[in-house]
This record gives C-alpha cells, sequence and structure tokens, in this order.
C-alpha cells in the first residue's frame, strides 16, 4: 500500500468515511473511561479538594488547542511547498475544533482560577498566550471567509498560521520563563509526574478521546470540503447521484 | 470511591458550581459542534445536488 495514495481527496474521502465511526466510538468509549477515572477512581487532592478535578478537562483541551494549531502549521506548511489539495483541506477543517479546545480550557481555566487563585482571569503569561491562540484560530477562520478564492485564501490562511505558530511554544515554556500564577507542568518528558497515578492516568485517558474526537470531527469537516472543491469531478457527481 | 451519597458527590466538596460548570460548558461545546456539522453535511450535499441537477437540466435545454 502507498501511503501517497491518500494525498488524492477521493482515496481520503473513502478512507476518512470508513475511520469516523471507528474514531467517534474510540472517542466514546474513552471518554467515559476517563469520567470513570476522574470522578470515581481518583483521589481526592489534598491541597485543592474535589475542585482539582477540573483538570481532567482542562489539561486535555489545553494540550489539544496547541496540538491541533501545530498540526494545522504543518499542513499549512506542506502545502505552501508542494502545492498539495489535501493539505489545505485539513488545515480547514481542523481550525474550528481547535478553537473549541481552545475556548475549553480559557473556559475551565477560569472556572478553576476564582476558587483557587480568586480570580477569573489574570493577563498572566501563559492565560494571555493561551487567548492569543483562541484569537489567532479566529482570525485565520474569518481571514479564510473573507477571501472568496479558494487557493488565495488557502495561501494566506497558512502564511498567518504560520507567522502565529511562534505562539505555541511561548505558551508551553510561559511557565518556565515568567514568573507566572499558572502552575508549572504536572508532567512532563523529562521528570515524573508530581501527581498521583490514578489521576495521571484518568488525564491521559481523555486526552486521547480529546485526540479521537478531534480526528472524527475533523474528518466528517474535510469530507464536506472535498465534495464541495471536487464537485465537478466524476467520481463525486456519481457519490451526489447514488445517496 | 470517594463519595458517602449521590448529594456529596454533586456538591464537589463545595466546588459543585466550579466542577460542574466547566464539564457542563464542555458538554455543550462537544454538542453543538456536533449538531452544527451534521447539520452542515447535510446542507452541503443537498446544495452540491440541486447544482447538479441545475447544471444537467440547463445543459439538457441548450442541447
Amino acid at each position: 500500500m502507498n501511503l501517497y495514495t491518500f494525498s488524492s481527496p477521493v482515496n481520503f474521502y473513502q478512507l476518512s468515511g470508513k475511520l469516523i465511526p471507528w474514531f467517534m466510538g474510540g472517542a466514546v468509549v474513552l471518554g467515559l473511561l476517563g469520567l470513570y477515572i476522574g470522578f470515581f477512581v481518583a483521589p481526592t487532592d489534598f491541597q485543592q479538594s474535589e475542585a482539582y478535578r477540573i483538570i481532567f478537562i482542562h489539561v486535555p483541551a489545553a494540550w489539544m488547542g496547541m496540538f491541533i494549531y501545530l498540526v494545522m502549521a504543518f499542513w499549512g506548511a506542506i502545502g505552501l511547498a508542494f502545492n498539495t489539495r489535501m493539505s489545505f483541506m485539513m488545515a480547514r477543517a481542523l481550525a474550528p475544533t481547535g478553537a473549541l479546545f481552545t475556548f475549553v480550557a480559557l473556559w475551565t481555566g477560569a472556572l478553576w482560577g476564582k476558587p483557587m487563585w480568586g480570580a477569573w482571569w489574570v493577563w498572566d503569561a501563559r492565560l494571555t498566550s493561551t487567548l492569543i491562540l483562541l484569537f489567532l484560530y479566529i482570525g485565520i477562520m474569518a481571514l479564510w471567509s473573507s477571501i472568496d478564492d479558494v487557493k488565495r485564501g488557502d495561501r494566506a490562511g497558512a502564511l498567518l498560521t504560520l507567522i502565529g505558530a511562534i505562539n505555541v511554544p511561548i505558551i508551553y515554556f510561559s511557565v518556565q520563563w515568567w514568573n507566572t500564577l499558572h502552575q508549572g507542568a504536572s508532567i512532563s518528558l523529562t521528570k515524573a509526574p508530581s501527581m498521583a497515578a490514578t489521576m495521571l492516568v484518568g488525564m491521559l485517558v481523555m486526552a486521547f478521546a480529546a485526540w479521537f474526537y478531534s480526528i472524527a470531527v475533523a474528518f466528517i469537516r474535510v469530507r464536506g470540503i472535498i465534495l464541495e472543491r471536487e464537485r465537478q469531478t466524476e467520481w463525486v457527481k456519481t457519490i451526489l447521484e447514488n445517496d | 470511591m470517594e463519595w458517602a451519597s449521590w448529594s456529596d458527590f454533586w456538591s464537589m466538596g463545595g466546588y459543585g458550581a466550579y466542577v460542574w460548570g466547566s464539564y457542563g460548558v464542555t458538554a455543550l461545546c462537544i454538542l453543538i459542534e456536533v449538531v452544527l456539522l451534521r447539520r452542515s453535511a447535510g446542507e452541503t450535499r443537498r446544495r452540491l445536488r440541486r447544482m447538479r441537477q441545475w447544471d444537467l437540466s440547463t445543459s439538457g435545454e441548450s442541447q
């Protein structure tokens, strides 16, 4: 099997159609498992009591918001360099979900900050850079929808995505670079996690659920974009006539 | 198991509003995205089908 096969819209349309139920089903199963671990297995935190349970959505959502942005930047770069059609379509399909997770990270952060720090919001390095991430998503989507010419819109959006990508490492390292109210990373690649094992497992399971969900919705969205852009081709005409 | 009763569970050690406010809004966001996605997928197909039919009918008349 040749992987490049799936860079053609017709093959990707068919493959993603088969994969969507699996990713969506996986997201539901992992989400329920993660919630179960988060609420019924993970112990009460000795400092934050039950309020810390917000972590099971806050951290996976924040990871997803940053990660989806990097994936968009990756597809944008590939699209600009090789002019591949699927790359730009993938970038467009990912943006709304990235914005959603970034919003969820900010929202749950506010609801967590209020009882723990006494403030819904502070203009702290990590919070501010995450807000900028949300604005970048919104700005990129606005740019796409303001340019009627699809190809020009694709390229302009990819350029803005790439410029904004500098913000992602800023978010990630903000807790080390600046004095901040936000706590440091609970898990990192170089140190042992600073949290109970069951809390960590719950958080990781929820993170995988968020991955599966993101892949499923991005695939659903990209299929619509493919049909739209390939409507003059015979295979799309056949699909439209047959169902 | 950390909870003595369901009311204990819902109160979340007194942080219920914050915890359920977080989970509730997240669930709502996901629900909205899924509903909008389903709707727009259907609309795209209907619109493309209409365009296709229009193309077929106009090309038929011109012949």
